[in-house]
């Protein structure tokens, strides 16, 4: 993002009590919105007692270590070690799975004439229009057919099917100057050095934006694999959180249940946060 | 914001200098045609054309319906019930999410000093599942051990999403909206950031003043923007939900918060009714499709002005 900006003061942007009132408005603003994971982590560090007793302390207790312990190593089902690492799997197979395939279908649609190009490119750009959520019974079906239930392929497989990425890297493509392409071929180079050599160095900064939305979309799934995993085993820590519930009137056991939503929330924070220019930029470019 | 259909013209299709033979690039497309094709084409053909069927009791053999799923749906007071709830439910997290989203949007950007700092504080909850989310603020408002519960009933309101319907609603609602706020105030914070000073400045030497510039200048050229976060907010609130309705309502009470989506998830694994769950499917592809070709009209008409 650009800042074309920076007038002569004075003008349009607010000074004295009118400032104040701006940075509290924005103070107030950010509180209320992190409210909820301060609740949250508050409660993951306290015990049962302290919550069943209404109201909650505002300020963390002592339970830390307690609270993180149990979830991580024992959990209900399954320690949520377990999980933590099948949500890794998923989220970096749905990235760099997508990634891949769309680098080099784009690199096909954008630098090759082939017979049926435009009919692969209608088919390619038709998927953008169908979530996932929309055709869950039959991809279950197709899954539960070629024996993929409780398996990574099962979860990964369906939902790399979508073309934004691929969209994205033709974009791209398409404002590579064409002399480099040219220059290629005059040097007798063959179409996929150019891609190594050349396409890909090119398109880093892309990849890196695009890996940072696809990793908080394939880490924050729930309804795939909520259908897809009943082996608790397999369980994403996303989606395992409310397997956690007990069934009946029983009290839940909030404070480990809340350190597993804490925990589920680290990862995809840890990267939006490390890499606020690239993800913001690959927002804003991929319209996601 | 780019649309693939304006990039779509058969004049810039491809790449002046192109590579010669057609083999390479069939392999090269291969990979993701071939997943399309096996996880997107056969299971929408297959909700397509399970839609027109309803197996028999003993789930042995489908009979032919033609439209009778859907006729059966659209004459469904329970599926019309869907929809409603479905569009109160959009429109709310739609709202819900945008306009504190401006609004904050707009206090950050006429600050010079420690906006990045606001955005970064901002940006966290985006991070955050929706399934996740629901598990926030169901902590929040849980009729035990809730904090807010507990507040509420101290100012001597009894808050019970369990029971009550409209506080069911606008739990979900509330929970779903939250984490959207951040996605809003980084696309609204950006195109506020890059509307020039000297427009604005031009109007206050003018002598208009702020929600006079704000209502005249500001909106109409945010305008682009809103609309395409309308669209995309509305996409979200129709597909992206289901998490925080399954760990906050499961759909209830009585169906309250059974949205489009959840429905066709209860009714095709719960309730194992495979036709009228994929003749749902198709309602909610139609839907989809209508939303993305209003987008995409949309923002080619914008690129072209």
């Amino acid at each position: 993002m650009t800042h074309p900006k920076d007038p002569p003061p004075g003008m349009v942007e607010k000074r004295g009590a009118s400032l104040w009132i701006s940075h509290i408005i924005m103070i107030a603003g950010v509180l209320v919105v992190f409210f909820p994971i301060w609740l949250a982590f508050v409660a993951s560090t306290v015990t049962q007692a302290e919550i069943v007793q209404p109201p909650m302390p505002l300020w963390p207790g002592d339970q830390f270590i307690n609270n993180y312990r149990e979830a991580l190593f024992s959990g209900f089902n399954v320690p949520v070690a377990t999980m933590l690492l099948n949500s890794l799997i998923m989220a970096m197979g749905i990235a760099i799975g997508k990634i891949i395939i769309s680098l080099l279908s784009a690199f096909a649609i954008v630098y090759f004439k082939f017979p049926g190009k435009m009919i692969f490119f209608w088919l390619i750009f038709l998927t953008l229009m169908l979530p996932v959520e929309v055709r869950i019974v039959p991809t279950y079906e197709v899954i539960a057919n070629f024996g993929m239930l409780n398996s990574y392929g099962g979860l990964i497989l369906p939902l790399i099917a979508s073309a934004t990425a691929t969209f994205l890297f033709r974009q791209f493509y398409m404002t590579v100057p064409d002399e480099l392409a040219e220059a290629a071929r005059v040097d007798g180079a063959s179409p996929m050095r150019f891609f190594w050599d050349i396409l890909f160095p090119m398109s880093r900064t892309n990849i890196a934006a695009l890996f940072v939305i696809l990793f908080i979309y394939g880490w924050n799934q729930y309804l795939w694999p909520l259908l897809i995993t009943t082996d608790p085993s397999m369980n994403t820590i996303v989606m395992g959180i409310k397997q956690m519930f007990p069934s009946g009137d029983d009290l839940a056991n909030w404070p480990v249940i809340l350190a597993t939503s804490i925990l589920a929330m680290v990862p995809p924070i840890i990267v939006v946060i490390s890499m606020q220019k690239l993800f913001v930029r690959g927002l804003v470019d991929s319209e996601k | 914001m780019r649309s693939p259909v304006c990039l779509l013209g058969a004049s810039e299709m491809e790449k002046r200098v192109t590579f010669k033979g057609w083999l390479l690039p069939l392999c090269l497309i291969a990979p993701q045609v071939l997943v399309s094709a096996v996880f997107f084409f056969y299971p929408a053909g297959q909700a397509i054309w399970q839609s027109l069927f309803i197996p028999d009791p003993f789930g042995l053999s489908m009979q032919f319906v033609g439209l009778g799923n859907f006729e059966y749906l659209l004459s469904d007071p329970y599926y019309r019930t869907s929809f409603l709830t479905t569009a109160i439910f959009s429109t709310l997290v739609t709202l819900a999410s945008m306009i504190p989203a401006l609004f904050l949007a707009v206090v950050a950007d006429r600050l010079i000093k420690g906006a990045g700092v606001y955005r970064t504080m901002l940006i966290w909850p985006y991070a955050v599942a929706p399934a996740v989310a629901g598990v926030l603020w169901l902590f929040m408002f849980n009729t035990r051990v809730g904090v807010v519960s507990w507040y509420l009933g101290n100012l001597g309101y009894d808050w019970n999403h369990v029971l009550n319907g409209g506080e069911a609603m606008g739990l979900v609602v509330v929970a779903s909206a939250w984490g959207r706020i951040s996605y809003n105030f980084l696309f609204f914070f950006a195109a506020l950031q890059a509307i020039p000073k000297s427009v604005i400045e031009a109007a206050a030497i003018d002598g208009a003043r702020f929600w006079k510039r704000f209502w005249t200048i500001v909106l109409p050229l945010l305008s682009p923007t809103t609309f395409f976060l309308l669209v995309v907010n509305i996409v979200y609130a129709f597909f992206e939900t289901f998490g925080v309705i399954h760990t906050i309502t499961s759909g209830g009470p009585q169906q309250s918060t059974t949205i489009l989506v959840y429905k066709v998830f209860s009714d095709g694994f719960v309730g194992q009714d495979l036709g009228s769950s994929a003749a749902q499917s198709v309602i909610l592809l139609i839907v989809v499709g209508a939303l993305t070709i209003f987008q995409f009209k949309f923002v080619e008409r914008r690129v072209h002005y």
